[in-house]
């Protein structure tokens, strides 16, 4: 299930498929393992039937699952190196700033979108036994990427953007069933902008190559590598007008 | 999106295949009442069955104790919240009898959002013989009366009437996946995703909150009720299960709002088993208490366990119900059938538990002698009074003849709802939107 798009490598002549796949136990295709888990739990999340009441056991476990990776994937160093790619301060702060900086001024004001962050934050602090200012501190002197392939950074940058996503996704999921209001909604994203690349299509594209070949979403990432916190927050809100498209059934 | 594209697509393949079912006439519930008299039924599209066992006649013996329709009625209907712009589904999510007091029955039957108590009534004899009106309901001639005579009851064939007697509605803003009465007669539960509300049968405008795990900030919510019950013999004891496997009793004495539990059963977690679908493959589907109140039932994804309400720490028996998924729970993740819920039951004796599964299967396990069975439940493999042959599954390797290899078990043929009736070994399954009864031989034994 997983084997999809990954080339069959031929271990010492061993060329069944049960072979192969135990050559799968190692580390790289562990990692792709896991972000297709990560996408396909995001995917299902934003996928509920709108229609009726979405199933909030459901939707609960799924999130807990993501959340479970996230936390493996900061403890593994994945989720942090792009943060050291992107600049040497580390510390939870600069993880802060750039997040508001991604919201418009409008929101900012309205403080809407502070609680969403602040649950983040809470999940970096449930993280077991880790001082997280202290481990940001060190990411300087994080190990090397343990695929040194151009792809792992197309990878970690999505983890980025997933990350933001999911709490948002997350966040609007629950809320939708708080909220009385359906206009407090859209007063929420009503000047955001639409003209933005549709984080959606990269997701169901990794799910299944059809969409997009795996080439086009290297290519339209790398392209962004630029305006690098730009262009997660233009996902970001691109991510939440579409889930509020379906929720106001526009 | 994609999506959208392959709606735009018209499927007609389902004309051609000939197992395409309503979806309606799903079945979503089974319940026998007290005596196993009756089993009531409920279905996706909100109505109510109710099947009546015969009773046993010396002159026809191939017939004794067969159930047959007895009431067919629409409980609930789709509904449309305004507020949320959602639909309600008329799905029936659990029917529950209350114990018999006079010669009527009732019943509970819920929705997500609504609990409706019906009163089912016979109607057997009806007065002839009046003095002011005809057969037909015309008033007399009064000319023509020249006597009084009393009107008498005259049997009439069986009218069953089925009413709604309180509709309890507004109490729940998630959905509701539990109902429970309480044996003192007057008071029931109802549980959804995060509140649990304590209910008089004969008040629908109040009911009283006694859990409530829903967190002050929606993000920081993790874990929900999936089931409750009501202990079978103590009043004030209830029991309710998590998504994260745990199990709360509670007492109802302690306080008004039973968000502290009394007992915590939690079975800590195996390392060696652990993945990332360790807690979805935990998440309590169904709890069930046994006939003698001292044991508890519960389902999760892989497992049934028997639980002591004296020993918290871990369960008393555990049983594999189809362990050979457990290498398969990524593409039961892909599919959503890692979210199935399943449900189990006790036999009278609390000797057996059984267990739904997918491909129409469904399992036993003997608590005494520790042997299990699986049986199909379908038209294809069993007749009208044929004994059912147990199957098995094989996990590659050995293979014998008529067993079923893994990967072509059929995931949309799920077992969810069963019931075994309170003293004899009558079992009702439902398979999709079929309602299946199957009974012991008198003198066969149960393997």
């Amino acid at each position: 299930m997983f084997a999809r798009g990954i080339k069959r490598k031929c271990f010492d002549g061993e060329e069944d498929i049960e072979g192969t796949l135990a050559g799968f136990k190692s580390v790289p295709s562990y990692n792709l393992q896991r972000q297709s888990l990560l996408d396909m739990s995001l995917v299902k999340l934003q996928l509920c039937h709108m229609l009726v009441e979405p199933n909030l056991c459901r939707s609960v476990l799924i999130a807990n699952t993501v959340r479970q990776i996230q936390e493996e994937m900061t403890q593994d160093g994945t989720w942090q190196v792009i943060n050291a790619q992107n600049t040497g301060q580390a510390s939870l702060d600069r993880l802060v700033s750039s997040d508001i900086l991604c919201r418009s001024t409008k929101e900012q004001n309205e403080g809407k979108l502070v609680p969403s962050y602040s649950g983040f934050s809470k999940d970096f602090e449930n993280t077991p036994s880790q001082d997280i200012i202290s481990d940001l501190s060190t990411v300087t002197s994080v190990q090397a990427p343990r695929n040194p392939q151009s792809n792992n950074v197309w990878e970690m940058e999505n983890s980025q953007e997933n990350r933001g996503n999911f709490q948002k996704s997350l966040d609007q999921i629950f809320e939708t069933l708080e909220n009385k209001n359906p206009n407090s909604v859209e007063d929420l994203f009503s000047d955001v902008d639409n003209s933005y690349y549709d984080l959606d299509t990269v997701l169901t594209g990794m799910m299944n190559n059809t969409k997009m070949g795996h080439c086009d979403v290297l290519e339209s990432f790398s392209s962004q590598t630029t305006t690098n916190s730009n262009s997660n927050c233009k996902s970001d809100i691109n991510e939440l007008d579409h889930i509020v498209e379906i929720l106001v059934e526009s | 999106m994609g999506e959208d594209a392959d709606a735009r697509k018209i499927n007609h393949s389902f004309l051609r295949d000939h197992s395409y079912v309503t979806e309606a006439d799903i079945i979503s519930t089974v319940e026998f009442n007290h005596t196993g008299e009756l089993l009531a039924t409920g279905d996706k599209g909100g109505r109510v069955v109710i099947f009546q066992r015969e009773p046993e006649s010396k002159n026809e013996p191939h017939t004794q104790g067969e159930y047959n329709v007895y009431s067919t009625f629409q409980s609930h209907e789709p509904e449309f919240d305004y507020l949320k712009s959602l639909e309600i589904e008329e799905k029936i999510n659990k029917i529950k009898w209350l114990p018999q007091q006079n010669a009527a029955h009732s019943l509970l039957s819920t929705n997500d959002k609504t609990i409706k108590l019906w009163k089912v009534t016979e109607r057997d004899k009806r007065p002839e013989g009046y003095n002011l009106k005809d057969e037909e309901g015309k008033l007399k001639d009064l000319s023509t009366v020249t006597s009084l005579q009393v009107p008498v009851l005259k049997p009439m064939d069986l009218m069953v009437e089925v009413s709604p007697r309180r509709i309890f509605a507004n109490g729940h803003t998630y959905h509701i996946n539990s109902i429970s009465v309480n044996s003192d007669c007057e008071t029931y539960m109802s549980a959804d995703d995060l509140r649990i509300n304590l209910w008089h049968l004969a008040i629908t405008d109040r009911s009283f909150n006694i859990v409530d795990i829903k967190p002050a900030n929606m993000e920081d919510l993790t874990e929900v009720i999936t089931a409750s019950e009501f202990h079978p013999h103590h009043c004030n004891l209830f029991v309710y299960s998590s998504s994260k496997g745990s199990l709360r009793l509670c007492d109802m004495r302690a306080s008004a709002l039973c968000d502290k539990h009394s007992k915590l059963f939690e079975e800590p977690e195996d390392p060696s088993n652990r993945s990332f679908f360790s807690e979805i493959i935990s998440s309590v589907s169904d709890v069930k208490f046994s006939h003698s109140g001292r044991f508890m039932l519960t389902r999760d994804y892989l497992t049934v366990k028997v639980w002591d309400l004296n020993m918290e720490t871990k369960p008393i028996e555990t049983y594999q119900v189809h362990d050979y998924l457990r290498s398969k729970l990524c593409s039961l993740y892909e599919n959503d059938c890692i979210f199935d819920k399943f449900e189990c039951a006790w036999n009278g004796s609390d000797s057996v538990i059984m267990t739904g599964a997918y491909n129409n299967f469904f399992r036993m396990f003997d608590r005494n002698t520790k042997r299990d069975v699986t049986l199909e439940a379908s038209r294809e493999s069993s007749k009208p009074r044929a004994i059912l042959k147990p199957r098995r599954v094989c996990v590659g390797g050995k293979r014998r003849k008529d067993d079923i290899s893994v990967d072509s078990l059929d995931f949309t043929k799920k077992i969810l709802h069963t019931a075994w009736h309170p003293a004899e070994n009558i079992i009702a399954i439902a398979a999709t939107n079929n309602l299946y009864i199957f009974q012991d031989k008198v003198n066969s034994e149960m393997h």
